[in-house]
């Protein structure tokens, strides 16, 4: 690469770092304002003298039942609809990749349907029914749409990755010993683990950052997750709404995605089956 | 350890491809069996169904005494080598080798020293740490090796395993897997394409063509008595010349003169019209430098040599000739079925490096007369074959049945 192709992908990559980030550094920036510098007008990027707030939005947020609660319910129930969708997602994806079956076609059509379905539209028929089932205003009343939303989405990629692993490696697995279920476990699901991590992340995003169900399907802090939280979140007074504290709990609700991501990315590494044949 | 007795092995896939057809071959405990044979033959599909990755369709795989069809691959205690070795590549080296221990859950002093031990025979033991993705070919080819031997099984099954190997690599490797199988006494079953491969590793040779056997021998049985044309021209590189030929008396014409060849061998060759001879290359000499007192009329011609490649310690003359459109046919179909291309009728004959015939001589070439092999044209059954050191032939004419069965291959 030229230098100067060089210097034309650093600038680009400059402008769209700064298009991405821009509100998310004034979030930042926000959330250490006070209330009052807000109230006032603080249209500096760093607090005006005065107007900075330290930690204490922070503090004030964590300190709140409600928003606590909120966190709680996001991440248990993010957690447990990527865990469920991922594995139901590896052992069809497996079942479509490896086996004839009648009918494979046909889920994997329904599958991509499912997938491109509105989310709104389902909002209204899931409401009455969860009253009716009485799972409304509960996990699993989240987790079930969360996760018929993001399987679809994560038998594709899986089954994709599950492809491209030589037969044989299972094979041979089979006549080392194993059972066709150690097979899977110990050398089909290690060497498809990008897949199985890209889909998990995949999972957890529309889980963590899904605002329709989450606050339509819910009606108290039993298990309403953060993004309806935030919504709900108007402090004393009504007409007066927190910024700053909302800013400090957007910030506060943005972390577990971070982590999870920095956690994940880890183990996808591209490549993992290379040195399995003679390529 | 045990023996493998396949009885009237068919196979035949879903889509009706007749892989292997009615096989029968029975390796004894601690014989080093090869099935060989060109691309396609159904080898591999065989050995599938001895270690238990393919379903059989008809007959009964015996392994130790005991039936197996039914049996899962993991409980028939075989180990196998696959062709592009098949290593786990998320576990180290070391890790790969113990893997069928950890399945057989032996404790962990155990699996740590059958490792240690099959990595010292391996000569691994400065890669165990790796990655099998950083390892060379050969490297690989040993690690799936020592997967193979560390557990205790009945018997080894190698699929075509050096044919990712370069040459030189390739014949290193053969040597240590043969060396390897003495020391460990093992049935094994070797799938190979590699006709030296199969001459030189095996206690007998399977040949198969179209999924039909056509003959199970030692390779010098093979080489000296091959049941027809087809394991005439398989067997043996460069490989066997064929010539049209006329039986008269003991008398044999061919393209280049006539020579005699034995009472006996001319007796079983009657009345039969026109004959493909078979002589391989390493059955002519050049007449100067063969003993004086071998060198008759009836044993000599004299013809154009075309090329001559010298290797120093022997010469290749190739000598072209014309042949009649019947046996040209069959020679034709022939070196199809046997991976080949040449589609020109020439003698290849091996000479000794001493010998100073050179390109466009008018050479007088001497042949050995007692090795002389006459073919029937229609079946290309071998009339001359000494049935006594031939080894197992099947019944019927393995032969003309494997085109048989081409036809019903071509047709799917
Ligand atoms: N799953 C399958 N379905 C249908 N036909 C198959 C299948 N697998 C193999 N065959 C056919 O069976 C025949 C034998 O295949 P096999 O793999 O045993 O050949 P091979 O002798 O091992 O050849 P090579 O030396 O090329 O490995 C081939 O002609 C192949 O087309
Ligand atoms: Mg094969």
């Amino acid at each position: 690469m030229s230098t100067k192709n060089r210097i034309g992908v650093v600038i680009g990559a400059i402008l769209i770092l700064l298009w991405c980030l821009l509100p998310v550094a004034w979030i930042v920036s926000l959330s250490f304002k006070s209330q009052e510098a807000i109230t006032n007008g603080s249209p500096g990027f760093l607090p005006s003298s005065g107007g900075g707030a330290g930690w204490q939005n922070y503090a004030d947020v964590l300190a709140d039942e409600q928003f606590r609660r909120a966190i709680f319910n996001s991440i248990g129930i993010s957690l447990i609809a990527t865990g469920l969708s991922v594995i139901i997602a590896t052992l069809a994806a497996y079942a479509i990749a490896r086996l004839e079956f009648a009918g494979k076609r046909f889920v994997l059509t329904l599958a991509l349907v499912i997938a491109m379905f509105p989310v709104v539209s389902l909002v209204g028929p899931l409401f009455d029914m969860w009253r009716t089932f009485g799972i409304y205003d509960t996990w699993p009343g989240l987790i079930i749409p969360y996760m018929s939303f993001t399987l679809p989405l994560a038998i594709w990629t899986l089954s994709a990755f599950f492809r491209e692993i030589p037969w044989e490696m299972e094979q041979a697995a089979q006549v080392d010993g194993a059972t066709s279920w150690q097979a899977f476990r110990k050398v089909i699901v290690p060497l498809a683990a990008p897949g199985v991590f890209t889909a998990a992340i995949l999972t957890f995003f529309f889980a963590w950052n899904d605002f329709v169900f989450g606050i339509s399907l819910t009606s108290t802090e039993n298990a309403r997750p953060i993004p309806a939280a935030l919504s709900f979140f108007v402090g004393s007074d009504p007409f007066n709404r927190p910024a700053s504290l909302l800013a400090a709990g957007a910030v506060v609700s943005t972390i577990p995605i971070i982590v999870i991501v920095l956690l994940f990315q880890r183990k996808i590494v591209a490549g993992l089956t290379s040195g399995a044949v003679k390529g | 350890m045990a023996g493998i007795q396949m009885k009237n092995i068919v196979k035949q896939y879903g889509d009706g491809f007749p892989a292997v057809n009615d096989v029968s071959i029975d390796v004894e405990e601690g014989e080093f069996l090869i099935l060989v044979g060109p691309s396609g033959c159904g080898k591999s599909t065989l050995l599938r169904m001895i270690v238990g990755l393919e379903d059989i369709t008809g007959g009964d795989m015996v392994i130790g005494g005991k039936k197996v069809n039914d049996l899962a691959p993991r409980e028939r205690n075989l180990s196998m080598v696959f062709q592009n070795y098949a290593l786990y590549p998320h576990l180290t080296v070391y890790e790969n080798i113990a893997f069928p221990l950890r399945l057989a859950g032996k404790p962990e002093s155990e699996i740590d020293e059958k490792v240690r031990e099959a990595s010292k025979t391996l000569e691994l033991d400065e890669h165990l740490e790796r990655k099998p993705g950083n390892l060379s070919g050969g490297q690989r080819q040993r690690v799936a090796m020592g997967r193979a031997i560390v557990r205790d099984a009945e018997a080894f099954l190698f699929d075509e395993p050096l044919s990712n190997l370069d040459a030189k690599l390739r014949g290193q490797m053969r040597t240590e897997i043969s060396r390897l199988q003495k020391r460990l006494g093992i049935t094994t079953v070797y799938v190979t394409h590699d006709q030296t491969e199969a001459m030189t590793l095996g206690d007998r040779v399977a040949v198969l063509k179209r999924g039909v056997l056509q003959q199970h021998a030692t390779p010098r049985e093979l080489y000296e008595n091959p049941a027809n044309l087809f394991v005439a021209g398989f067997i043996g590189s460069p490989p066997m010349n064929f010539l049209p030929a006329n039986v008269k008396g003991n008398q044999v014409e061919l393209p280049f003169g006539t020579v005699t060849i034995p009472e006996d061998k001319a007796a079983k060759a009657q009345g039969k019209g026109l004959l493909i001879a078979g002589i391989r290359p390493d059955h002519f000499e050049d007449a100067d430098v063969v003993d004086k007192d071998k060198v008759t009329d009836e044993a000599t011609f004299k013809a154009k040599v075309d090329v001559v490649e010298w290797l120093g310690n022997e010469a290749y003359a190739y000598i072209p000739f014309e042949a009649p459109t019947e046996v040209r046919e069959q020679l034709a179909q022939l070196e199809k079925d046997l991976d080949g291309e040449s589609l020109r009728t020439q003698l290849v004959v091996s000479l000794d490096g001493a010998s100073r015939v050179s390109e466009g001589d008018e050479a007088t070439i001497w042949v050995d007369a007692r090795k002389i092999h006459l073919f029937d044209p229609a079946t290309g059954e071998n009339l001359t074959m000494d049935a006594d050191n031939a080894g197992i032939i099947p019944g019927g004419n393995a032969m003309a049945k494997a085109e048989e069965i081409g036809e019903e291959q071509d047709a799917v």
